[in-house]
């Protein structure tokens, strides 16, 4: 009998068949605004340099409706991020007590509390 | 197969997504969100305010690092999700996306130290 | 009385006829503690003799009948009949591997990564048989019992995109073994291992998607595996890199 082993093909668009990988996507996705936020800080900080005139500008860049909807668009997407990180934790890190390993939902919990204090952390010290 | 390079960016993208996990979202919410929602006032950002703060030899280290750590966490993934959606993960992919990260990283660096 | 049936539509590709598979449908009984398996093994022998496909156990601990079932990898024998009724049932090959002849796959890239790992205990010293038993206690066992569970299904492969996208990557299963051995205290070849577990195409072809693990019949969670190894192997990294007149 002869072998004729057949190959299919991979789909480019293999990440839309099916809804977990399109929300993987989504989560990697996210990078792009992680990214695009860390070189506004740096835009912002090159503002600040320049002067009060220039830094003002800024500001009102970041409060124009370009500017919303950037910020709007990033903050869910960086909430993707934080939520898909904090449930692949317990993943990376198994805790082992005794005889049993601790319950994933505990390691997610504990990095819901540091982003709580974390985030209160710095509000704080923005109003101040 | 020889031992890869790798961990020296993955440890840069594990660095970078746990900072940005923790920090980036409220971030976020200060600089874009809180003042037109009305929660926050405009002086909490204001120039003098922010100059104070970016003067600060300690608040640089951690603005760098803000910067830093997520920029190249966001280049390696990225690089990778270019090559999920069928961009080969080649000199050229490599180059631009860490390419940006160390542009960005650099101009960070620079500004940081002129203020 | 008319019994209740269902329709099973499975992906035919006979190698000396044919150019590229075909779908091909089939009635069959409806029957609710009926699994696909149940349901091709009633095709094979009473409508379609030429129908081809691997299964043994009919249990979920071979790993022998792992199939795309409505384009997500399951063992055949594990997939209810009543989880898709009255709606008709799609049985594919496994995906990322090559179709051998209708549902069987060639499985040798597998196996040979499963060999490469070296997945034995690889002890800092031969021990004498009369020297007894390695000791582990219930902790010691607990740290790598999952990675033990595997059956070799290749649902995880089937699941993994990164397996689709480049074939070299060792892949989920293969790299979970190593972890086993790695965490077992009777192992000391985890240095060993790392040829191929920390190469590129080891865990670093890895980008996370976690589908391996939702695939996984028996919970060994391949994907903590993962990253887990590209922890410790970032870790090693480090300390070379730190320590150059270290023992090398």
């Amino acid at each position: 009998m002869s072998r004729k082993p057949y190959l299919r093909k991979m789909p480019k668009s293999w990440w839309l068949a099916q809804r977990r990988y399109t929300s993987y996507m989504a989560r990697e996705a996210s990078c792009v605004f992680i990214g695009a936020y860390s070189l506004l800080i740096v835009v912002g900080l090159h503002r600040l340099s320049q002067g009060r005139a220039e830094y003002g500008a800024f500001l009102d860049a970041l409060q124009s409706p370009p500017g919303l909807v950037f910020h709007a668009a990033a903050l869910v997407f960086a909430l993707i991020h934080t939520l898909s990180w904090f449930s692949l934790a317990p993943k990376a890190m198994p805790l082992q007590m005794g005889e049993k390993t601790l319950p994933g939902g505990a390691v997610v919990l504990a990095h819901y509390a540091v982003w709580v204090v974390v985030s209160a952390g710095v509000l704080l010290v923005a109003r101040v | 197969m020889a031992k890869s390079n790798k961990p020296i960016v993955w440890s840069l993208f594990a660095g970078g997504g746990m900072l940005s996990a923790f920090v980036t979202p409220v971030l976020i919410f200060i600089t874009g969100l809180a003042v037109p929602l009305g929660l926050m006032s405009l002086d909490s950002l204001s120039y003098d305010r922010m100059l104070v703060l970016a003067q600060n030899p300690f608040a640089k280290i951690v603005l760098f690092a803000v910067i830093f750590l997520p920029l190249w966490h966001a280049a390696h993934r990225l690089l990778t999700t270019l090559h999920d959606v069928g961009l080969p993960k080649g000199r050229i992919a490599m180059t631009v996306c860490y390419g940006a990260a160390a542009l960005g990283s650099i101009a960070a660096a620079v500004v940081l130290l002129r203020i | 009385m008319t019994e209740a049936t269902l329709q099973v539509e499975v992906l035919r590709y006979r190698p000396e006829t044919d150019q590229d598979p075909a779908f091909q449908t089939y009635t069959v009984p409806y029957h609710d503690d009926w699994v696909v398996l149940d349901a091709l093994n009633h095709i094979k022998d009473n409508i379609d003799r030429t129908l081809s496909y691997r299964w043994s156990c009919h249990m979920a601990v071979c790993g022998s009948c792992g199939m795309m079932i409505n384009g997500e990898p399951k063992l055949s024998c594990h997939a209810f009949l009543r989880d898709y009724y009255p709606n008709k049932v799609r049985v594919e090959p496994l995906t990322n591997f090559p179709i051998e002849r209708d549902l069987v796959t060639v499985t040798d890239d597998f196996m040979e990564k499963l060999e490469s790992v070296k997945p034995y205990v690889i002890p800092k010293q031969e021990r004498a048989v009369d020297e007894g038993p390695h000791m582990q206690t219930p902790a010691q066992l607990n740290v790598f019992k999952q990675y033990t569970m595997c059956i070799n299904c290749m649902l995880c492969y089937a699941a993994c995109p990164q397996y689709g996208l480049t074939p070299e990557f060792v892949g989920p299963a293969a790299l979970a073994l190593a972890h086993r051995y790695n965490l077992d205290t009777r192992d000391a070849g985890r240095e060993q291992r790392q040829e191929i577990a920390a190469s590129n195409e080891g865990v670093w072809d890895c980008t996370f998607v976690g589908e391996c693990s939702q695939a996984c019949p028996k919970s060994v969670d391949p994907a903590a595996a993962i990253q887990q190894t590209k922890i410790a192997s970032t870790i090693d990294w480090y300390k070379a890199l730190l320590k150059p007149w270290g023992k090398r």
